[in-house]
């Protein structure tokens, strides 16, 4: 024997021992193969532990394992997307697994309008982001949960107070002067998008930890199908809900406790400087000044604290499956008395009968918000209040809080008013209760089980109550002859009902290899609100008491269809028609028609692709349709001749009595629908097995017949401003999402998610007489002098374009005041001279997140960018101006803001270029790092403890507080805070 | 499968289909809703209500006073614009006053200050209030006239005393209807015409030339001449005959300018019908500017206001509070704070020989701490401010609320009528005599004097001191602009003021400032209209 063969014979021996040694220590060697179950691929990579430890190993490359094991040992299978598998083995054996998929993303259901349709059969833009992708953290809105998430979707909110409004815009704005928001489903029944007063956001009903998926559908193709209210997207919002099947009873507890605190304050100038400034420029005013040291800002901001609750149960009695949630958050604002408390309780029963043929889904949800609202003057008053004053006068009169007074002792009507006495006596209470219920009853015909026949009844229904409180001693609302004060009160109740119903039939024609879907519906909708308020002082003054009371309605009716053709699951059309009809217009113009049409072409399942592995996904979609918008917001009735009654305090005097006058109201009996055209060309693609995927969308937008209130020719009509048809929108651009996971091992998965939108806003038409020397109409006002607006629609120009003159600078370039181009050439400096300079709207949006999971932790961040949108800095026109220093007209001293050090400006220059700022930025919206524990309590329960970081940083150039507003109009925004929260979650 | 489903079950299903569909189409009559706020009624129904006839006219002279159906702001009659501006005597005061010797404004509310610096263009918003405003009157009477003819009264069966109202009701419309018409065709000239026969709707109204247009107004105010209740006869605050005879006196005195006719001898004629109508100068000139100046015989047509009923940031209110800042004691005329904006110019000072309102009442000046000369427009303490409105009542108490004045606003008075008489003397109009028109002017200066140290000889008498008279009686009441387009001094560089033509000492402008120009949202709104000349 060679030497070799030596060694080979005793490597032999050796193994032929260690196996016996093994055998008889009772262990062994366990192989095989781990494959998809669907298509028999091999998996490689996928993770193969003895249960109960962390010894384990990896397939390989062929998707081959080999572990060692002792008699009767539990391994666990699994691989990320499957579901996993446990099976007991023995020694020595060779156990091969296929693992069968989880629910893919492909397989997965969306919801579109009236129905639901698997991912792959999509003809339409519509992103669906489900809770486990959710924005977290200190989150009090659902608008908050998908910001910065979805392409296309840009969602601002409306500042830093708990609770505050959200501006969500889709694809850009379609609309001038009707409502620019999207249409909310919520669990099926479309919600009015009119605010509901002592609320600041409407959608505050939903808690958020009650959410399952918000779904946007974006293109016409897919948003259609809701016709006249779909033109600015659909959001559809379903709630959790419990499944049969699965464990018996599901508890969930989450808790949050954040802390919030102020980040930036505006640079004004500080007692000392204060003080030596006024000695320069107003020398005589010295003697005004006082001895005090304050920084305003500091006084009115605090850090905050809040904390939310949330329980929620979910199983089934007696094969009713049911989940009952019930929450409650205490949210203090960091501006100082801001307080939001709500509770909200939730539930859903969703039993099947009939062998599977009736399935009944009822909904009902509750929710109570109680408001402290802060008096928001108190911001802009920090910034301009004498910081040489006292915050307490040392004197017993109004409330004890310094104010400025004329020689009477009354105070200076005109003065700025001390903003802690702002925020600490005028008190604006409000309290809102909601609900919203719905029963859906689907009923799969036992004749004919391709036949569903599915109808829905919906209730929404809110009471606000509010009053507004301000005692008759505070300096700002004093009157001598009757007191003063402020005493009002306001109620409003909502009431919207909901009846739909529609049919479906859905049979596969197996001989042409195709799936047809039809369906035909007919929805009613009646939305009623009545406002009622009472204005007065404390000693409720006749003559300064005003009461209003105003109930309005209107009614939808509708008739829609859609067809959906499926061949060889490759080739995929959809057809969808709506007819919409409104009384917010005469029976001439009450109907509209809202047709769609998309193709999808699967391109991933032609058998020519088969072969091709790169790709995992590719589907060309292709959509056209037109949508509808008739939210006409102040005026439900806007097409009918009618008389207003006057007010008491609007009367007229004939001889001797008083008049209420009647008044006859301007009209459009023409006043018709506004209708959004939309082509959308999309590609879903994946590849490396999906390891890849995302959309790429191209979208054109156009709104014909835009409802908009524009100047009427004198003498033709009742007033000078009408709502009436006039005017042509353009939108344009592309939206680009991916999701990839760079690293996917044993123990360590990274995502990252990011989105991009490139959207250009045009208005193509604005007057009935396309006159092409007309200026526009101005919009945009402004704080400073009365009336002064800052941005006008024009034709050719973006919508909100600013208006402004082009300031002239000096050689060191700082401005010269009062200096303007002379665009005109007339030698003047007149309106003729201002041009349009920059617009509020970003002209790209991206968003960014990511998620790593390292064994049982968790670190994710996400953040938003947004470029190209320009803000008008109103803080810095009206406060950085040497002139606020002294104003004659209380007289009274004010504080400047350091702007005035880059300016020098005397006067305000409320109308030059120069205050309009870029303030593109990049904002990490979140940064959370969580541990979680899994089967403690007897392996019962699994919990998650986490930090976050809400609002961690923003990168801008931006002078003011914070860049990010929706209208490009920084008027004493409310700071957003960053927040820290730790929160816990216990499942069992 | 369908083949062993029952008939009857099809049958079944397709009743409860049919049924289904009825209901649906029972809901869509849901669509022609009507409102249901009480407040609201749709035309077809308002005058089922007899009241609803004077409460329309009482919205007509609203127009005047208030800016919408809430006071002071809120439901606004016009859009667009701030509530405040919008208001029809406010307006009027920017136009007619800040354009002239007599009043400067400091504030920085957008183009405000060209009024003064006689500079504005045809995208100022304050004229495009007016001008808007002006037609909001002119469409509203339009309807109401169109509302109360003859076959509409017929129809809805209207007789008896409310009938015989009505009539009067209307000649009022017309009269209110010939006075915006006035009005407009002294600021703006050739403007879209529209009369009742011009239904509500989308057309695009004609222009109007300036000779029509007067011959429109004045054949209005002719025809009306009859239909309208006599001189002092009707119900305060409404138009009677006086009033038509006062408009069609202000008509014919402004003829040159309008039409280049002279038509002084008419003019006299409807000033000798004032004269002789029973009205008489009041004691106490300032007794006509205070809170409880109503029902005084000096006045032929008031706009009224009041602090707790007729509420507007417009109106007295704007005057008073504006007029008052710096150093004044917000309790001298009533009020809780002023605005610190309107002052006057030296040119204006410097036609009283005694400022001191010792000898001539008439001077209301207040200079404590305040500069005769202006040297930032701005500033409220450069210039002398007045004190001529007031919120007090005539014994010195307040008036109903500190905010909202009840102070009403005399539109034409006697005063006026004596001016004109002895103006359309020296300009050679017949029908009247050079010694009745000196006696009406020393009247005049008697009441301001409180005795004759003031009287003027008819050597004194020129067309001069009557301008300069006219400043000294009438200031602030929104007769400046008018007067001085009149005698060629308004443009131009034969009389300058500070100021004027944004320069210190005043300088000469251009002719084109005589009239306002049409908004550029009008040009662009009606593409039948031309701008007035050399206006880009």
């Amino acid at each position: 024997m060679t030497k070799f063969q030596i060694q080979k014979l005793l490597l032999s021996l050796a193994i032929i021992c260690f196996s016996v040694v093994s055998a008889f220590s009772q262990g062994g060697n366990v192989t095989g193969t781990i494959t998809d179950a669907t298509d028999g691929a091999t998996l490689p990579g996928a993770s193969v532990v003895i249960e109960g430890t962390t010894l384990g190993t990896v397939t390989d490359i062929n998707g081959n394992y080999s572990i060692d094991v002792s008699l009767n040992t539990t391994l666990v299978f699994s691989f990320l997307g499957f579901e996993t598998r446990e099976i007991i083995v023995q020694p020595s054996t060779i156990v091969d697994v296929a693992l069968t998929p989880k629910v893919t993303r492909l397989n997965e259901l969306i919801i579109v309008g009236y129905g639901v349709q698997k991912k792959k059969d999509a003809t339409g833009s519509i992103t669906a982001v489900n809770s486990d992708e959710f924005n977290t953290g200190a989150i009090t809105s659902p608008t908050e949960l998908v910001m910065g998430k979805i392409a296309g979707v840009q969602i601002t909110t409306g500042g830093g107070a708990p609770g505050s409004e959200a501006t969500i815009r889709i694809r850009g704005g379609s609309s001038l002067s009707a409502n620019n928001d999207p249409l909310y489903v919520i669990d099926g029944v479309p919600v009015s998008s009119s605010g509901i007063s002592g609320m600041r956001n409407p959608l505050n009903t939903i808690n958020p930890n009650d959410i399952e998926t918000f779904t946007v559908l974006k293109d016409a193709s897919a948003a259609a199908i809701y016709g006249s209210r779909a033109s600015n997207g659909v959001i559809i919002i379903t709630t959790k809900k419990a499944k049969l099947g699965g464990k018996a009873l599901k508890l969930n507890y989450s808790g949050n406790f954040s802390f919030s605190t102020p980040t930036k304050k505006i640079d004004v100038l500080g007692a000392d400087d204060f003080r030596n400034l006024v000695a320069e420029k107003y020398p005589s005013q010295v003697s005004m000044l006082g001895d005090a040291n304050i920084v305003w800002q500091d006084e009115i901001f605090e850090n905050a604290i809040g904390m939310d609750h949330h329980l929620s149960l979910m199983g089934a009695v007696k094969n009713i499956p049911f989940r009952v949630s019930m929450g409650h958050s205490n949210n203090d604002g960091i501006l100082k008395s801001d307080n939001i408390k709500r509770t909200t309780i939730g539930t859903s029963i969703n039993p099947v009968f009939l062998d599977n043929h009736l399935k009944v889904n009822i909904n009902a949800k509750y929710m109570n918000v109680d408001n402290r609202f802060a008096d928001r003057g108190a911001i802009g008053g920090a910034i301009q209040f004498d910081p040489t004053k006292p915050i307490l006068s040392g004197d017993t009169a109004y409330g004890g809080y310094y104010a400025w007074l004329q020689n009477s002792g009354n105070p200076v009507t005109q003065a700025t008013t001390n903003p802690v006495a702002l925020l600490n006596l005028r008190e604006d209470l409000s309290n809102v209760d909601r609900f919203i219920g719905n029963a859906q009853i689907d009923y799969k015909m036992h004749f004919l089980p391709e036949l569903r026949a599915n109808l829905n009844v919906g209730y929404d229904y809110s009471k606000a109550e509010g009053t507004v409180y301000v005692p008759e001693y505070a300096a700002w609302s004093y009157d001598d002859a009757t007191g003063g004060g402020i005493n009002n009160m306001y109620e409003q109740e909502k009431k919207n009902e909901l009846l739909e119903l529609y049919l479906n039939y859905s049979k596969e024609l197996k001989s042409i290899d195709s799936k047809i879907d039809l369906m035909a519906g007919y929805s009613w909708q009646h939305f009623w609100r009545k406002n009622y308020s009472i204005n007065s002082d404390v000693a409720n003054t006749p003559s300064k008491t005003d009461t209003i009371s105003d109930p309005t309605e209107y009614y939808l009716v509708s008739f829609f269809g859609r067809l959906n053709y499926n061949l060889m699951d490759r080739y995929l059309l959809t057809a969808s028609l709506r007819q919409d009809g409104s009384s917010h217009f005469s029976e001439d113009n009450q109907w509209g028609f809202f047709p769609a049409v998309a193709i999808a072409w699967n391109a991933i399942n032609e058998p020519f692709m088969k072969n091709v592995k790169t790709f995992s996904q590719l589907k060309l979609r292709l959509g056209w349709g037109i949508t509808g918008q008739q939210n006409i917001l102040d005026n439900d009735y806007p097409y009918l001749p009618r008389y207003t009654s006057s007010q008491v305090n609007a009367q007229y005097q004939l001889g001797n009595l008083y008049y209420t006058t009647l008044r006859p109201e301007g009209y459009d009996a023409n006043l018709k629908w506004e209708e959004t055209t939309t082509y959308n060309i999309g590609l879903d693609y994946g590849f490396a097995k999906d390891r890849f995927h995302g959309t790429l969308d191209f979208y054109f937008r156009e709104t014909n017949d835009l409802l908009n209130f524009i100047p009427v020719p004198a003498g033709t009509n009742l007033t000078n401003i009408i709502l009436t048809n006039v005017g042509d929108l353009e939108n344009k651009g592309a939206e680009f999402s991916i999701i990839t996971r760079p690293v996917v091992k044993k123990d360590l998965v990274w995502e990252i998610g990011f989105n991009a939108t490139y959207n250009e806003n045009k208005i193509t038409r604005l007057i009935a007489s396309d006159d092409p020397t007309y200026p526009g109409s101005p919009t945009g006002g402004i704080s400073g002098g009365v009336g002064n607006y800052i941005q006008m629609n024009s034709v050719g120009y973006s919508t909100n374009s600013f208006f402004v003159f082009e300031q002239i600078y000096d050689a060191e370039g700082m401005p010269i005041q009062g200096m303007y181009v002379d665009r005109s050439g007339d030698g003047e400096i007149t309106t003729a001279d201002k041009y349009h300079y920059k617009k509020p709207a970003a002209d790209f949006f991206f968003g960014i997140s990511s998620n790593v999971q390292y064994k049982n932790w968790n670190f994710s961040f996400s953040g938003r960018a947004n470029f190209g949108n320009y803000v008008y800095n109103n803080v810095a026109s009206e406060n950085g101006v040497y002139e606020r220093l002294y104003r004659p007209e209380g007289p009274y001293l004010g504080n400047v803001a350091s702007y005035v050090y880059d300016t020098d400006f005397d006067n305000p220059q409320y109308l030059s270029d120069y205050y309009i700022e870029d303030a593109s930025f990049f904002r990490m919206d979140n940064i959370k790092l969580s541990y979680i524990f899994k089967d403690i309590i007897n392996g019962n329960a699994d919990l998650s403890l986490s930090a976050t970081v809400n609002n961690a940083f923003v990168i801008t150039k931006y002078q003011g507080l914070d860049p990010e507003l929706t209208g490009g109009l920084d008027n004493n925004i409310y700071p957003r805070p960053r927040i820290y929260v730790f929160g816990v979650n216990l499942q069992f | 499968m369908i083949k062993n489903i029952d008939m009857k079950k099809i049958i079944n299903i397709s009743l409860a289909i049919a049924g289904f569909l009825l209901i649906l189409s029972s809901c869509t009559k849901d669509l022609n809703t009507i409102p249901i706020d009480e407040d609201v009624v749709t035309s077809k129904v308002v005058f089922d209500n007899p009241d609803a006839y004077k409460q329309v006219l009482a919205k007509l002279y609203a127009g005047l006073a208030v800016t919408g159906q809430e006071g002071p702001a809120g439901n606004p009659d016009i859009s667009g614009i701030d509530e405040g501006f919008s208001q029809y005597l406010r307006g009027y005061f920017y136009h007619q006053e800040f354009t002239t010797d007599e009043a400067v404004i400091g504030w920085n509310d957008q183009t405000i200050k060209d009024f003064h610096y006689q500079t504005w263009g045809a995208s100022d918003v304050f004229i495009q209030a007016m001008y808007y405003r002006l037609f909001y009157q002119i469409v509203a009477c339009n309807e109401y006239i169109r509302e109360t003819t003859d076959e509409k009264l017929d129809e809805r069966g209207v007789s008896g005393d409310l009938r015989t109202d009505i009539e009067y009701f209307r000649a009022e419309a017309r009269f209110l209807r010939a006075l915006s018409y006035w009005h407009a065709l002294d600021l703006f000239g050739s403007v879209p015409f529209v009369t009742e026969e011009d239904l509500i709707g989308a057309f695009f109204p004609e222009q109007i030339s300036k000779a029509d247009l007067f011959d429109y107004i004045e054949s209005e105010l002719l025809s009306i001449d009859d239909l309208l209740l006599d001189a002092r006869a009707n119900e305060y605050g409404r138009a009677d005959k006086g009033a038509a005879w006062m408009l069609l006196a202000k008509l014919y005195m402004n003829a040159e300018v309008y039409i280049g006719m002279n038509k002084y001898t008419e003019c006299i004629s409807y000033c000798n019908k004032l004269t002789e109508a029973g009205y008489s100068l009041e004691d106490n000139y300032d007794h006509l500017f205070l809170a409880d100046n109503s029902n005084l015989a000096e006045v032929i047509f008031s706009i009224n206001f009041d602090g707790a009923f007729t509420k507007t940031y417009g109106g007295t209110t704007f005057i008073i509070h504006a007029a008052t800042g710096g150093d004044m004691p917000p309790e001298d005329v009533g009020i809780d704070g002023g605005w610190g904006g309107i002052r006057t110019t030296k040119a204006f000072v410097n036609k009283f020989d005694d400022i001191s309102g010792e000898t001539d009442t008439r001077a209301n000046f207040y200079t404590e701490n305040q500069e005769l000369e202006i040297n930032d427009i701005g500033l409220f303490t450069d210039g002398y401010a007045m004190q001529k409105f007031s919120n007090l009542r005539s014994d010195g108490n307040n008036a109903s609320d500190l905010e909202f004045t009840d102070t009403d606003f005399p539109m034409f008075r006697l005063a006026d009528v004596y001016l004109m008489y002895a103006e359309a003397v020296l300009r050679n109009g017949a029908g009247g005599n050079a010694g009745t028109a000196l006696e009406y002017v020393n009247d005049l200066r008697e009441r301001a004097y409180g005795d004759d140290s003031g009287n003027i000889s008819a050597g004194q008498l020129t067309l001069e001191f009557i301008l300069d008279e006219r400043a000294r009686e009438l200031y602030w009441e929104c007769h400046r602009r008018t007067d001085l387009i009149r005698y060629g001094l308004f443009t131009g560089g034969d009389y300058l003021w500070p100021w004027k033509g944004n320069s210190f000492d005043g300088t000469s402008t251009d002719s084109k400032y005589n009239l306002f120009p049409i908004p550029d949202a009008d040009l662009g709104a009606n593409p039948n209209l031309i701008q007035n000349p050399d206006y880009l």
